[in-house]
């Protein structure tokens, strides 16, 4: 099968951008038992924020190879602000409620994030191509590739180090390990969840943010984005298992391997490829792929 | 007597952790054992084995002769053996009527009793029965949630009274109970449970209540059972008194009770 | 013991809606038409939420109701209401019962997410079939109720005073249910499954029989929205979107009776009314504040706010 090569580079080429989103909404799962209905909404306001800056920074003939710059840089403000205004403005006040409350909360959240990212920016949609052009494209054989995607692929991966490094390596890291596996008893050994919990969050943030900024040039930024990554998301941090890293990382290349696969050989099935793969998963291992063993309750 | 029910050569372990090894007994009709064992001793291993919250590793369960080894918990309750928890399980949002309402509906619908006719008005009556029995009448609407802790107790063992059973484990019945109250729970329970004849299993910690309460008592240690017999042998059995009771401190106190003689 | 008011209540706003209804202007009955079906569908998640399980894919049944309802008139030329509701039930109940197989074993979360990707399978397999419409979807139109037939200048009372009736019978059923042993068992399994478990009952037979009459409830409550709007399509009924829309309606209304999902309907349709009207960028908005003011200060549902029957005996 001649397609196999592409199917393959563009799975994986799809599984990098839906990891860096996806890992961000199962970091938040894990730590802090919340599904994250408005990470889309994030995602969105990466995007717009990212091409506003962009298209501003190009518009004002600044160099070009800048724009990278300014998409991050875009990333980090929205997750830097909107981070610690949802959690601490709102989430605060609804931990301890249980898990499908938290789900519904984070549910309106994104209702009122839809709408305020259209009073923020408009309804037209915006197009800032130009970072994504600029690298040209890389030719495979007969397969010719944008370089932007390729390093989309990197930065994922590094991503995902990253926060492996950081979960393993540091005290930090270890801090939100110990809230991962227990709540309580990390407040017993005198560690800040409070601050845990805002720090996690804030990161999920700016992970959902990088995922829309970096994708802002490869699209049309318009409203409706938001709600169509977050249904992805959901599969993918599902199928991985809620809260880990590793099984966002092959979630997101299950699915991203199933949609491509789809999209070359038989594209009526795209849509709903995902969810029949994630009903799948969910049917053979009821928790996800690595999901945290359970203790006794009686 | 007849044997109601027995566990022969019984195992269970967690890896390498054997929480239960070597469990061989036979408990008679209508009797009332008591099981005694600090924890993590394989008491409460053992009850859940019983009633099939857990698969045991190897062995077997016989209730009434029958082999139900490895048996669903829904399926051991409709055969008649019914349990309460250490942390009682109840329907927190439902008023104690409602708890004890749905609990005896659900009996009723069980194969063992065929007792659908009852209906609606029977199921009431029966709940008010229970409520009688329990001394619960005067909790009768508040949500089970709200109940001070030795009221749930008592009403996770009336739940497990509902049942109808003809075999009742209680896991730690007087655990989170004042000491002025324990005394007075047993002695309801065992009231209520004198009109029904019913072989009654109770994991205890205290030993005054044991030893009033029980015609045997079967001491674990360490998944094992280390003494099996009447209460005054067991209880004076010297491995029980180092594993259990507590050797220094059971002296004392009987030193100075026989000094203020 | 106290009269509950309920079916008496119930009796006596279906025999009112009924009589004014021939002297209502048309969007008031468009209105209450559609505050009803929807008010259905929020009965059978009503019914879920007092199991203890949020379904985040109801879509999937009122799709199916919808369509079966179109189907009907489009491909058979059956264009009766109540035949179309019936068909709707009877779609959704079986595939609820197959799904249900599957789905009764998971809850939170995974129940709320699964049952998401099967209302986004239906959804996704419908913008495929061109057979159906695709994206577009279909027309249908209603001729007769029980085979008697409807006047042309009729039609609109007709489907307003189904609505009515089923909706009052629905919500009678589900009321006698809730009365029973049956019924009362939703709320233990909310409480603690494995006591009910080692009380001898199925937890999961339970589960997946309540599903099954949720799952037939959305689908009389989309046969008659096809009906009354006189269109199907996927995004308006199996679009997670709309899934949404009807956990965020349970969750106004509260479960405390079966009223109250009709007066949760009745807010909510006339707060997205209005707000469509006057702010059209913002309505969403809206609907996201109302549900956080409810989730914060009115767990119980706006039913809560009105105590008509004491907890207890």
């Amino acid at each position: 099968m001649s397609q196999l090569p592409a199917v393959v580079i563009d799975g994986i080429l799809y599984a990098s951008w839906m990891f860096i989103i996806a890992v961000g909404l199962t970091l938040i799962y894990g730590v802090m038992k919340i599904l994250n209905v408005a990470h889309g909404s994030l995602y969105a306001l990466g995007a717009y924020t990212a091409a506003t800056f962009a298209g501003y920074w190009l518009g004002h003939g600044y160099p070009a190879f800048g724009s990278y710059g300014v998409l991050l840089i875009a990333a980090l403000v929205v997750g830097l602000i909107a981070g610690p205004v949802i959690e601490r403005g709102l989430l605060r006040f609804m931990y301890g409620r249980e898990e499908i409350v938290l789900v519904l909360v984070t549910y309106a959240l994104f209702l009122i994030l839809e709408d305020f990212t259209k009073l923020l920016f408009g309804v037209d949609p915006i197009l800032v191509g130009a970072p994504y052009a600029l690298l040209g494209n890389l030719e495979m054989g007969s397969l010719i590739y944008p370089v932007y995607s390729l390093v989309l692929v990197v930065v994922s991966i590094l991503v995902g180090v990253a926060l492996a490094l950081v979960l393993s390596g540091t005290r930090h890291g270890k801090m939100l390990r110990a809230v991962i596996h227990d709540r309580e008893m990390s407040m017993a050994v005198g560690i800040n969840v409070s601050r845990v919990y805002l720090v996690t969050f804030t990161a999920g943030a700016m992970l959902a943010a990088l995922g829309g900024a970096i994708t802002a040039p490869t699209t049309s930024v318009q409203p409706g984005i938001g709600a169509e990554v977050i249904v992805l998301a959901f599969a993918i941090v599902v199928v991985g298992g809620l809260g880990s890293l590793g099984g966002a990382a092959l979630g997101a290349l299950i699915v991203g391997l199933v949609r491509s696969a789809a999209v070359h050989y038989q594209p009526e099935v795209e849509l709903f490829s995902v969810y029949v793969v994630m009903a799948l998963v969910l049917i053979v291992r009821p928790k996800g792929l690595f999901a945290a063993p359970e203790a006794r309750k009686i | 007597m007849a044997t109601i029910l027995e566990a022969r050569n019984l195992h269970k372990s967690f890896g390498a952790v054997a929480a239960a090894a070597d469990i061989n007994v036979r408990i008679e009709q209508d009797s009332v054992v008591g099981l005694i064992g600090s924890n993590g001793a394989g008491k409460t291993t053992f009850i859940n084995m019983v009633t099939g919250y857990l698969t045991p590793s190897s062995g077997q369960i016989l209730y009434e002769g029958r082999d139900i080894t490895g048996m669903q918990p829904r399926a051991v309750t409709q055969l008649g053996i019914c349990r309460s928890f250490q942390i009682p399980q109840l329907f927190n949002t439902l008023s104690v009527h409602e708890n004890l309402r749905i609990g005896v509906g659900i009996a009723a619908r069980s194969p063992r009793t065929q007792d659908v006719s009852s209906g609606n008005f029977g199921e009431h009556a029966k709940a008010e029965q229970l409520l009688d029995r329990f001394n619960l009448g005067g909790y009768r609407t508040q949500a089970a949630g709200l109940l001070p802790e030795g009221v749930r107790k008592l009403l996770d063992i009336a739940m497990a009274v509902a049942g109808g059973p003809r075999v009742l484990l209680l896991d730690e019945p007087t655990s989170g109970v004042s000491a002025e109250e324990k005394f007075r729970l047993m002695d309801m329970v065992m009231g209520a449970l004198q009109v029904e004849g019913v072989t009654v299993l109770f994991v205890e910690h205290d030993m005054d209540i044991v030893a009033r309460y029980t015609h045997r008592i079967l001491a674990f240690y360490e998944g094992r059972i280390i003494a099996d017999g009447d209460p005054d042998v067991v209880l004076k059995h010297t491995e029980v008194r180092r594993y259990v009771i507590g050797e220094q401190v059971h002296v004392a106190h009987t030193e100075t009770a026989h000094a203020a003689r | 013991m106290k009269r509950d008011p309920t079916v008496p209540i119930l009796m006596g706003v279906v025999i009112f809606l009924v009589a004014v209804g021939a002297f209502l202007p048309q969007w008031a009955l468009s209105f209450l038409t559609v505050v009803l079906n929807l008010g259905i569908v929020v009965l059978g998640m009503a019914l879920m939420m007092r199991t203890g399980l949020v379904s985040f894919g109801q879509g999937l049944y009122y799709c199916l109701g919808a369509y079966a309802a179109g189907g009907l008139d489009h491909f058979y030329a059956l264009s009766d209401l109540l035949l179309m509701a019936v068909a709707g039930a009877l779609l959704a109940g079986l595939v609820a019962s197959l799904l249900g197989l599957l789905l009764a074993k998971y809850r939170d979360i995974f129940f709320a997410m699964l049952s998401l990707a099967f209302s986004m399978i239906l959804y996704g397999l419908l913008v495929k079939t061109s057979a159906l419409g695709s994206t577009d979807g279909f027309g249908l139109s209603i001729k007769t109720f029980a085979s008697v037939t409807i006047g042309t200048h009729s039609v609109r009372y007709v489907i307003y005073a189904s609505a009515v009736v089923l909706a009052g019978a629905s919500a009678a059923a589900m009321h006698a249910y809730y009365r029973s042993h049956l019924g009362r068992l939703a709320e233990a399994i909310r409480d603690n499954e494995l006591r009910v478990e080692y009380m001898g009952a199925s937890v999961r037979r339970v589960i997946h029989l309540n599903y099954v009459i949720s799952a037939a409830l959305a689908g009389i409550g989309g046969a008659l929205m096809a009906g009354a709007i006189g269109h199907v399509d996927p995004e308006t009924t199996a679009n997670w979107t709309t899934s949404g829309e009807f956990v965020f309606i349970a969750i106004l209304s509260g479960t405390g009776n079966v009223l109250a999902p009709f007066l949760g309907a009745g807010v909510f349709e006339a707060v997205r009314t209005f707000a469509l009207e006057r702010f059209p960028n913002t309505w969403q908005m809206t609907l996201g504040i109302t549900m956080l003011l409810v989730i914060m200060f009115l767990p119980g549902g706006l039913w809560s706010m009105f105590r008509l029957r004491r907890r207890g005996a």
